[in-house]
């Protein structure tokens, strides 16, 4: 630094300057308007055209909302109460449908002094996702989330509880049984005899043993019979089971169609593309009349359940081609290394590949599963009494002919806020998973 | 001529050969559909034994390796690891994985597990070691490594060098018997590669039997007690790296090492 210019040091503040305000047009709202509705001509103009749609919606949808009827007992009673207070020519929702039919529109025909049931099912499963989608949960809460199902369905249907109980008590069975067998015969015997055992044992022994226990000791609810589910009850148990049982079917599938085994990789493909090709309404067609055909005459199979089932598949299709995306995405190192380290197959699979695939299918995954809970609202085309299917039946009354956008809008604001949450939790658990794994 | 590992002495005491055969390869032939990639192969290798496998790309170097502990399937000959034979068999292919260690190129840590998890996964799960004991091992040979303070940390965040060190910690985990590497520093960047190395000439000095496809010469002449040079998907030559180095006999390989060596 010798030979720095001596001008350039001569110069000493002696008062240093205190720290002052940015200009007025460059804080607060104002710099936030500049950049972000008034940055340039085309900008504004779009700012202006906005605001100009925006406005135009609310103002012809607001007298409708404002103006609505919660109070009365039939349409021509809004009406008349609307005449009264704002006009006969002003908008004016009547919502008095909703409040006078909410809870067919939740419930369905679902007895009345048991509606404390569907409620506390949706209650225990709402605490059985806790430990399953936050992390923040005791470990032994999973086995609340194990048994939610049987609880679940022995509040909805209800009947004695041995039946529910017995089926259950055949998964224990399976585990004993591949833990007993895994000792002594490996562990490809355990499986076998994991799903033979229990299966023998609900074919035969459930029944039998379920009827003894119910005709000595008959506890449980009153059976409630499943043409009296409906509304949204009958959305949320299709949509649920659906959502339920499709991952774990669509993950075998993916695993299935990306497996080296001949047949077994066939008949993934052939599955996968034979349910996918035909639209979601035929199945249920099929579902709800054709299958009657293929099954034994006198066979009571309940019809929810065939839908549940057709939903099922059909979404498991959808979810198999989704994770394959994933799988398809992970370099082959990963199995490589799998591999090198001694992981067998399912091992690999279960703590290398499949949890590393899940995580970049989990938009393509709660994106299926929106559209599986949103495509329940097609059972109404076989004469289930989805939300959809009810308001036929609430227009039916004379009290309430001619209401249909209030049923709409409400039954909208219902699925929106299922779906939405589902669409919120993904992007939370899709941010989660970036912080920890970079 | 990379002198990168020259710098310190090596202890040469426990780089013992013995006559116990560790891996018999015997007219071993493998093909891509057509292409035949390696062609009767023949190698023995002792227990204790560092060899270096080098040749031009494409000469079939990796997929000798990699046949070895059958993340590629050979279609002729036999190759018996450990006394083992490897066969279609899974029971002994999975055998013979948990006892050869491999280090590949481009590490293939696993990005969802911390770098502890990575290296208890295999102990716990094959080996069905406790998870405590696991992890004092983990934590054992990540000291080892010298990253134990990396534990908790996931791959992503790591520096290559740091990954590999890390690879080859989580290979070592399996207590193996046998160490296959599969060109571990080609990936890094120039000051990264003598971390891994001085890494793996540790595990030479302590008399591991390493299979080591590289190009690091320097590594070769210090350790190797073998040089193999492959093209086209055969042994051209081998010899201890002195002779092999100084007195190549056959016209590739005098080729390959002026290539190599000459800039």
């Amino acid at each position: 630094m010798s030979d720095t210019h001596a001008q350039t040091v001569s110069y000493v503040r002696d008062t240093m300057l205190p720290q002052a305000e940015p200009p007025l047009r460059d804080k607060g709202a104002v710099k936030w308007m500049r950049e972000n509705l008034f940055s340039s001509w085309l900008n504004a103009i779009l700012t202006v055209l906005s605001l100009f749609v925006v406005y135009w919606i609310v103002s012809h949808l607001y007298p409708w909302f404002a103006n609505s009827v919660w109070r009365a007992g039939s349409l021509t009673e809004c009406r008349e109460i609307r005449d009264a207070t704002v006009g006969s020519d002003a908008p004016s929702a009547c919502f008095a449908v909703i409040a006078d039919r909410w809870q067919q529109l939740l419930f369905g025909f679902y007895p009345k002094e048991y509606y404390w049931r569907p409620v506390l099912a949706l209650v225990v499963f709402l605490v059985s996702l806790w430990p399953v989608l936050f992390d923040n949960a005791p470990r032994k809460m999973l086995f609340f989330t194990l048994a939610a199902p049987f609880i679940m369905f022995a509040l909805l249907w209800g009947g004695p509880i041995w039946g529910p109980l017995f089926v259950a008590l055949g998964f224990v069975l399976g585990y004993f049984a591949y833990e007993l067998v895994n000792k002594s015969a490996g562990p490809l015997a355990a499986t076998l005899a994991a799903i033979i055992l229990p299966l023998l044992y609900w074919f035969y022994l459930v029944g039998p043993l379920a009827g003894l226990f119910s005709s000595v000791a008959p506890i449980g609810f009153e059976y409630v019979d499943s043409k009296d589910f409906g509304g949204f009850t009958l959305s949320v148990v299709i949509g649920v089971a659906g959502i339920v049982l499709s991952l774990p079917l669509g993950i075998l599938l993916a695993l299935g169609r990306s497996s080296d085994l001949f047949l077994i990789n066939k008949v993934s493909v052939g599955f996968i593309e034979i349910i996918r090709g035909v639209p979601l309404i035929v199945w249920l067609f099929t579902a709800s009349l054709l299958l009657n055909y293929f099954l034994p005459p006198g066979t009571n199979f309940d019809l929810m359940l065939r839908v549940i089932i057709m939903v099922t598949l059909f979404s498991a299709a959808y979810i198999a081609e989704v994770v394959r995306g994933g799988l398809a995405a992970l370099p082959k190192g990963q199995y490589e290394a799998a591999d090198a380290l001694g992981l067998d197959y399912w091992k690999a699979m279960r703590l290398i590949i499949l949890p590393q695939a899940l995580k970049i299918s989990i938009p393509g995954i709660v994106n299926t599963f929106i559209g599986l809970f949103k495509d329940t609202t097609l059972v109404v085309f076989i004469g289930l009494l989805d939300p959809i299917g009810l308001t036929n039946a609430i227009r039916a009354s004379t009290d309430w002919n001619g209401v249909y956008w209030e049923l709409f809008v409400f039954i909208g604001l219902m699925f929106f806020i299922f779906c939405f949450s589902m669409g919120r939790y993904s992007l939370y658990l899709e941010k989660k998973l970036q912080r920890e794994h970079r | 001529m990379s002198d990168i590992v020259t710098e310190r002495d090596i202890d040469r005491s426990h780089m013992t050969v013995s006559d116990e055969v560790a891996i018999q390869i015997d007219q071993m032939n493998k093909w891509y559909g057509t292409f035949h990639v390696l062609r009767d192969i023949n190698l023995t290798v002792y227990r204790g034994e560092r060899i270096v496998i080098c040749g031009p790309s494409g000469s079939g170097k990796s997929t000798l390796i990699r046949c070895i502990n059958r993340l590629e399937e050979h279609q002729a000959g036999s190759i018996v690891v450990d006394g083992t034979e490897l066969s279609s068999d899974l029971k002994n292919i999975d055998k013979i994985r948990s006892e050869v260690g491999m280090c590949f190129q481009h590490f293939n840590l696993f990005p969802h597990l911390t770098i502890l998890e990575n290296c208890t996964l295999a102990p716990i799960w094959v080996r069905k070691t406790p998870k405590k004991e696991a992890e004092e091992i983990a934590m054992h040979f990540l000291q080892k490594v010298k990253i134990p303070e990396q534990a908790d940390k996931y791959p992503g965040q790591l520096s290559g060098g740091q990954q590999q060190r890390v690879a080859i910690a989580r290979s070592l985990c399996m207590k193996p018997r046998i160490m296959l590497f599969d060109e571990p520093t080609s990936a890094l960047d120039p000051e990264m590669i003598k971390e891994v190395l001085d890494t793996m000439i540790e595990l030479a000095e302590e008399g591991m039997t390493m299979l080591c496809v590289t190009h690091e010469m320097g590594f070769a002449q210090a350790v190797a007690n073998r040089v193999i040079f492959m093209d086209q998907g055969q042994i051209v030559e081998q010899n201890e790296p002195k002779e092999f180095f100084n007195n190549p006999q056959s016209d590739r390989t005098k080729l390959f090492l002026s290539q190599i060596l000459g800039h």
